[in-house]
C-alpha cells in the first residue's frame, strides 16, 4: 500500500509563504509528478512528505495515518536526491545495504535484496566500487537501487535526472517508467522539466508560487489547461499568446487585434459571448498552426511575416510576426520558407484556447 | 614556465626557489649538525686553522647521551606526549560536536555563538595566562599535567570548532537527510555517515591541535615549576641554559628530538591533511 493524502498543507519560512493550501490525493501505485518553475514550492512539498521539512499547517497522511510528527525514518519512504547523495566512504553494496542494516535486517536477507536490486538496475558488476569510481549514470542507478532495496510504501524523487546529460536523461526516464511498471510502488516525482512530467506521470501537478495550478493526466493538462500559466508551461515549444478583443457581428463572434482576426468556433461561442467587447487572451499551440491552403476556411487564417526559420528535420519551426505579436509555428518539413517571406497561417479551430485577460483562467 | 629562454627559468624560478629553500631549511640543518658535533669543535674560535662550521668529520652521540642520562629529557618527552594527546582528544571531541551543532542544527543565536567562539580564539595567550594562573592556583592544579591539559583546550577547542564547522558545512546536507530517511536517527547518521566523511577534517584538526599543544610554551612555563613535570620546550630551555651559559649541543639535540614526533605526525597524515584543508568531499 502507499496512499498519500495532503490536506490543506502550508509551509511558511518566516514571512515567506512557500506552499499554499495544497490538497492532493495520491492513489496507491500511482506515479504523480510535481512540476513547475524553480521556487514554486514543489521540492518543499516533497520534503514535507518525506519529513525533512516541518509542516506549518495541514496534514500529510500515508495510508490513512497522519505522519506530520513522524520522523523520516518511521514513514517507510525512500528518496532519491538530485545530487544522488551516495555515501562517499561506502561501497555500492554498503550504500544499498545501509538502510536495511539500520532496520536490522538479517544479513542473508540484505544480501538477497541488494542482489535483486542490482540485477534489476544492471549494476551487479560494481557492487564493490566506491561512488567516486562511477559515472553519473551509474551513480544514479545506485541511488535508485538504494531506494528500491527497502521496498518502501512510497518513492520520492527530487529532480533525479537533472544532473545527467541530455541523452542519458532520456534513457533513464524510460528506465524509471519501466521500473515503476515493474514494482508498482507509489511514486512522487519532482521536476522542472515538463517533458519528464508528461512522459512519466500518471497524473501531473503543476505548481506556481506555492499554489497548485492544476492536477490532471498529462493529456488533460495539454488539451484543456486550467489557466494561461499551465497552458504556457506544458508543451514544447510553448503555446503562443495574443491579446485580442471579442467582437460580435451578425451572430458570428470574432477575436480581433491589429494583426489577426479569427472566428470563434461554433462550439465555443456560447461560453465566450459574455466577453464581447472585452479583452481576452487567445492561445494557439505551435503544432496547431500550419501554412494555409485553399481548403482552410477563411475565418481561421491570418497573415504573418517570417523572422527566423529553425530546421529540426522532423518539422520546421517558423518564428513569425503577427501584427505586434511574435508566434512560433511548427510546420511540415516540406515547406520552403525564407526569412521575410509573407505567409498565411491557418489554425485548427478545435484547438483554440481562450483565457481571461485579467484572471488568466481558461474560458 | 614552459616557454621562454633557459636563463629566464633559472632567474625567475630555480634561483628564487633555491634561496627560499636555503632560508627555510638552514636552521634545521644547523640544528642537526650542532647536535652531532663534539664540544671541541663547537666552541672552537672562528679564526682557528681548522674552523669548519658547516660540517663535522667526527660526529658524536655524546649530546644525545647527555640529554637522556644527565637531564630528565625522557620524562619531559613523556610529559609532553601525555599532555598533548589528552588535550588534543578533549578538544577534538568538543570541537567535532560543537562544529556539527553550529553548522547543522538551526537554533537561536547559532551564528553569534560561532562568532563568539572565534573571538575567544583571538584573545592572545600572553594575556589569557594571567587569569588562568589564578584559576589554576585556586584549584591547586599548579605543577601538575592537569594544569596544561585543562588550559590548552581554551585555545584548542575554538580552533577545532571553527575548522570542523567549515568542514561540516562543505558536506552536502542530502547525505544526512538520506541517512535519516534510510532509517538512521540523527545520532546514527552523524556516527555512520557524517563523521566518517569528515575524517580528513578531523585529522587536520587533530594534527594542528597536537602540534599547538606540543609546542606550547607560555602556559607550560608559568604553570609548571618542578623539573620532573616540565614539557620539552620548557625543560630544554630552562635546564640547558644556565644563566648565560648555553649548552648548545644538548640544546640542539633536544630541539631535534622534540620536533621528530611532530614531523612524523605530519608526514604520516599529510595526504589527509591537505585534503582536509581544501575541504574536498566527493559525492
Amino acid at each position: 500500500m502507499g496512499q498519500v493524502v495532503l490536506r490543506n498543507v502550508n509551509k511558511f519560512y518566516d514571512s515567506v509563504h512557500a506552499v499554499k493550501d495544497v490538497n492532493l490525493q495520491i492513489r496507491d501505485k500511482e506515479f504523480v509528478v510535481f512540476v513547475g518553475p524553480s521556487g514554486c514550492g514543489k521540492t518543499t512539498t516533497l520534503r514535507m512528505i518525506a519529513g525533512l521539512e516541518a509542516i506549518s499547517s495541514g496534514d500529510v497522511s500515508i495510508d490513512g495515518q497522519v505522519v506530520n510528527n513522524l520522523p523520516p525514518m518511521d514513514r517507510d519512504i525512500a528518496m532519491v536526491f538530485q545530487n544522488y547523495a551516495l555515501y562517499p566512504h561506502m561501497s555500492v553494496y554498503d550504500n544499498m545495504a545501509f538502510g536495511l542494516k539500520m532496520r536490522k535486517f538479517a544479513r542473508r536477507e540484505i544480501a538477497k535484496r541488494v542482489q535483486e536490486a542490482a540485477d534489476i538496475l544492471d549494476i551487479g558488476d560494481y557492487l564493490k566500487r566506491k561512488p567516486r569510481q562511477l559515472s553519473g549514470g551509474q551513480r544514479q542507478r545506485v541511488a535508485l537501487g538504494r531506494a528500491i532495496v527497502r521496498h518502501p510504501r512510497v518513492f520520492l524523487f527530487d529532480e533525479p535526472l537533472s544532473n545527467l546529460d541530455a541523452k542519458l536523461r532520456v534513457q533513464m526516464r524510460v528506465e524509471l517508467k519501466k521500473l515503476h511498471q515493474r514494482l508498482g510502488t507509489t511514486a512522487v516525482y519532482v521536476t522542472h522539466d515538463q517533458v519528464e512530467a508528461m512522459t512519466l506521470g500518471d497524473r501531473v501537478v503543476v505548481m506556481r508560487d506555492g499554489v497548485v495550478q492544476q492536477v490532471g493526466e498529462p493529456l488533460d493538462l495539454y488539451n484543456s489547461p486550467a489557466n494561461r500559466f499551465v497552458a504556457g508551461f506544458i508543451g514544447s515549444p510553448a503555446m503562443n499568446f495574443a491579446t485580442v478583443t471579442m467582437m460580435d457581428g451578425n451572430g458570428r463572434l470574432t477575436a480581433k487585434n491589429a494583426g489577426l482576426e479569427l472566428e470563434v468556433p461554433q462550439s465555443q461561442i456560447e461560453r465566450l459571448r459574455r466577453h464581447v467587447g472585452r479583452e481576452v487572451t487567445i492561445g494557439i499551440r505551435p503544432e496547431n498552426l500550419h501554412v494555409a491552403t485553399n481548403s482552410d476556411p477563411a475565418g481561421f487564417t491570418f497573415p504573418s511575416k517570417v523572422e527566423v526559420v529553425e530546421q529540426l528535420g522532423s518539422e520546421i519551426l517558423l518564428d513569425v510576426r503577427v501584427g505586434a505579436d511574435t508566434m512560433v509555428a511548427a510546420v511540415d518539413p516540406t515547406i520552403r520558407a525564407r526569412v521575410a517571406d509573407q505567409i498565411n497561417l491557418a489554425v485548427n479551430p478545435a484547438r483554440l484556447h481562450f483565457f481571461d485577460a485579467q484572471t488568466e483562467l481558461a474560458l | 614556465m614552459i616557454e621562454g629562454a633557459r636563463w629566464r627559468r633559472w632567474v625567475f624560478f630555480y634561483l628564487p626557489m633555491a634561496m627560499f629553500l636555503v632560508f627555510l631549511l638552514f636552521p634545521f640543518y644547523w640544528m642537526i649538525i650542532t647536535s652531532f658535533r663534539p664540544d671541541g669543535e663547537l666552541y672552537r674560535p672562528w679564526n682557528s686553522v681548522n674552523y669548519n662550521p658547516f660540517w663535522t668529520t667526527r660526529p658524536t652521540l655524546e649530546h644525545v647521551r647527555y640529554l637522556f642520562e644527565e637531564t630528565l629529557f625522557s620524562q619531559w618527552l613523556w610529559n609532553t606526549t601525555f599532555i598533548a594527546l589528552v588535550s588534543t582528544v578533549i578538544s577534538l571531541v568538543c570541537g567535532v560536536f560543537a562544529g556539527y551543532a553550529l553548522s547543522r542544527l538551526s537554533f537561536p543565536f547559532a551564528g553569534s555563538l560561532g562568532t563568539g567562539i572565534f573571538i575567544t580564539y583571538l584573545v592572545p595567550q600572553t594575556l589569557l595566562f594571567i587569569p588562568l594562573a589564578e584559576i589554576i592556583r585556586n584549584y591547586k592544579l599548579g605543577d601538575t599535567p592537569w594544569s596544561l591539559i585543562l588550559t590548552y583546550p581554551t585555545f584548542l577547542i575554538p580552533f577545532c570548532t571553527w575548522l570542523m564547522m567549515g568542514y561540516f558545512k562543505a558536506i552536502p546536507r542530502e547525505l544526512e537527510e538520506c541517512a535519516r530517511i534510510d532509517g538512521a536517527s540523527r545520532w546514527k547518521a552523524m556516527l555512520y555517515i557524517i563523521i566518517p566523511v569528515a575524517i580528513p577534517g578531523i585529522l587536520s584538526a587533530g594534527i594542528f591541535a597536537f602540534t599547538l599543544s606540543w609546542n606550547e610554551f607560555i602556559y607550560a612555563l608559568v604553570f609548571l615549576s618542578s623539573p620532573e613535570q616540565k614539557t620539552v620546550p620548557v625543560g630544554v630551555t630552562s635546564e640547558l641554559i644556565r644563566g648565560d651559559v648555553f649548552f648548545w649541543g644538548p640544546l640542539m639535540a633536544g630541539a631535534l628530538l622534540g620536533s621528530v614526533p611532530v614531523a612524523i605526525a605530519y608526514s604520516f597524515f599529510v595526504e589527509h591533511y591537505v585534503s582536509g584543508l581544501t575541504g574536498s568531499v566527493k559525492g
